[in-house]
């Protein structure tokens, strides 16, 4: 068992031992997970709606709502079972209540909060963001401070210091667009379907990631990204040069976005001193990311977090572990905590 | 509201729900909680739809009854009803139209019509001069909670309940997106 952080200013009741349900509808995935003292994955569920959405390109917000409603139900109760607890053995639920689609992240915090107040246990709101940085931290618990963290998704693309526990600074974030929105909307315009990232993953690795020179925006200076001058740049070389390769394309830009995201983390740890460098969100189920990311760690001899592919996706185990942390530092959310589809992370300063 | 009926949670024997028509989202809001405490409790639940409640209060009426509940977007869903002994009866399948639709229907039907619901109100002129229509007015603008524990409490005597997760929300509506791809997928 790991040692607690002394940054968690202990909360009677908040321990080893505290067992918690965490939910997750931001967005297309339904989950529910039970975590034990922050990092103890005891059952880990998700329902994905992916391939409900599929056919419209995107996530589509009142279909996502409507499938949470259906879905949330069996989903809580796979997680309670696969875990062995029995609902009022838990100590606490959690659910996200924002960033994400109002609708969805809704019908997750009814749930939590009518699941608390029956089993007369806390209920806890959690970040999505904060979740996303909690991921890595879930399976290497071995946290040394600082850290950087480089969350990538369809909806973020941040770099982050971790002072502590809840203490974070923004050090760069992008401009435009996420870094998986460019994923996404590079895979419909090469007609590699919905959701993008995935798609360019596979065809990538049968193309040459140097065919085609694809700027790198902001490059030079800075912790700042941008992606429509990339995203831009595939669709003119692709009019411009309609017989090129689809596998050289995808691997051209998916070669400059990971060049881009590792560099600015690297430049990032070693403006701050970090010890430690975590990566977080759904594009970090890329294939290239990952083994960049890690080389990068290994060659500036810091410590590399990188979660295993399922807990970089939207997952509750992220959420659940992330309110343990809250739960000790801060206590229980009041039960009229709504949903806050543009909730941001709380920074320092 | 636990507290003020002298009642604990533990005690609750089942758990009814609004499952619609009505806007989504409070839609939602109200049946994820109502599937969650049923689902921590574990006790079975009942679906009772928001036009059964409006036309419920006015069960003493020999009149025919439309429950009409405004659908935003220019629409209204609605559904008639007619008295039977202790209770209501629902006589057409809940649907949603424009409210000239439903003032062509009431215009078609013989005998005499009471009106309720915020539909009702809202769309006061097309109904209130057609002959034998008359308006509810503004104490039967919205379902009640009370009116979904009578019409739950029947329905429990008679062991008509489903599991938490058998719940269907009536949307009578596609989400837009599957409309347009339909449309373009026919054209």
């Amino acid at each position: 068992m790991t040692a607690f952080d002394p940054t968690v200013p202990s909360r009677p009741g908040v321990d080893a031992h505290t067992r918690i349900l965490g939910i997750e509808t931001s967005c297309d995935e339904t989950a529910a997970s039970v975590v034990v003292g922050g990092h103890v994955v005891r059952s880990s569920v998700v329902s994905s709606q992916v391939d409900i959405h599929a056919r419209f390109g995107g996530v589509v917000p009142e279909i996502a709502s409507r499938a949470h409603v259906d879905l949330l139900t069996p989903v809580i109760a796979e997680a309670l079972v696969e875990a062995g607890v029995e609902g009022p053995e838990l100590d606490a639920v959690a659910a996200t209540y924002g960033p994400g689609l109002v609708g969805s992240l809704l019908v997750g915090v009814s749930t939590a909060k009518a699941l608390a107040l029956v089993w007369g246990v806390p209920f806890v709101a959690v970040n999505h963001l904060e979740a996303h940085l909690y991921a890595a931290l879930v399976e290497d618990p071995s946290l040394e401070l600082p850290v950087v963290v480089l969350l990538v998704s369809g909806g973020h693309t941040m770099l982050i210091e971790m002072e502590g526990h809840g203490r974070y600074r923004l050090l760069g974030s992008t401009i435009d667009g996420a870094a998986g929105e460019a994923f996404d909307k590079v895979g419909r315009y090469l007609g590699l379907g919905y959701p993008g990232g995935p798609a360019i993953d596979r065809i990538a690795m049968e193309g040459d990631p140097h065919a085609i020179a694809f700027p790198r925006a902001l490059m030079a200076d800075g912790l700042d990204f941008s992606f429509s001058g990339l995203k831009t740049s595939v669709v003119n070389h692709v009019r411009k040069h309609p017989e090129v390769a689809t596998a050289d394309v995808a691997a051209s830009f998916q070669e400059a976005v990971v060049d881009v995201l590792v560099t600015k983390a690297r430049r990032a740890a070693q403006q701050i001193g970090a010890k430690g460098l975590v990566l977080g969100g759904g594009v970090a189920a890329n294939s290239l990311l990952r083994e960049r990311f890690l080389s990068a760690c290994v060659e500036d001899g810091i410590h590399g977090f990188l979660p295993s592919r399922a807990m970089c996706t939207d997952n509750a185990a992220m959420v659940a572990a992330a309110a343990w942390w809250r739960l000790g530092a801060d206590g229980p959310s009041p039960l009229d905590t709504g949903a806050d589809p543009n909730l941001r992370l709380q920074l320092l300063d | 509201m636990c507290r003020q009926a002298r009642v604990e949670l533990s005690e609750i024997s089942c758990v009814a729900v609004d499952h619609g028509p009505g806007l989504f989202t409070g839609l939602r809001v109200g049946v994820a909680s109502g599937k969650a405490i049923a689902q921590a409790l574990r006790v079975p639940m009942i679906a009772v739809s928001s036009l059964d409640l409006l036309a419920f209060p006015l069960r003493f009426t020999d009149r025919r009854i439309a429950a009409v509940i405004d659908a935003r977007r220019g629409e209204v869903f609605w559904a008639f009803y007619r008295q039977v002994p202790g209770g209501i009866q629902r006589i057409s399948e809940p649907t949603v139209g424009s409210p000239d639709e439903l003032a062509a229907e009431l215009l078609a039907q013989h005998g005499d019509t009471i009106l309720a619901g915020d539909g009702a109100i809202r769309y006061a002129e097309h109904f209130a001069q057609r002959p034998g229509v008359e308006l509810a007015g503004g104490d039967h603008a919205y379902p009640s909670a009370r009116s979904l524990v009578q019409l739950a409490h029947a329905k429990a005597l008679r062991e008509d309940w489903v599991r938490p997760h058998e719940i269907e929300l009536l949307y009578l509506r596609k989400p837009d997106a599957e409309i347009n791809w339909s449309m373009r997928a026919g054209a």
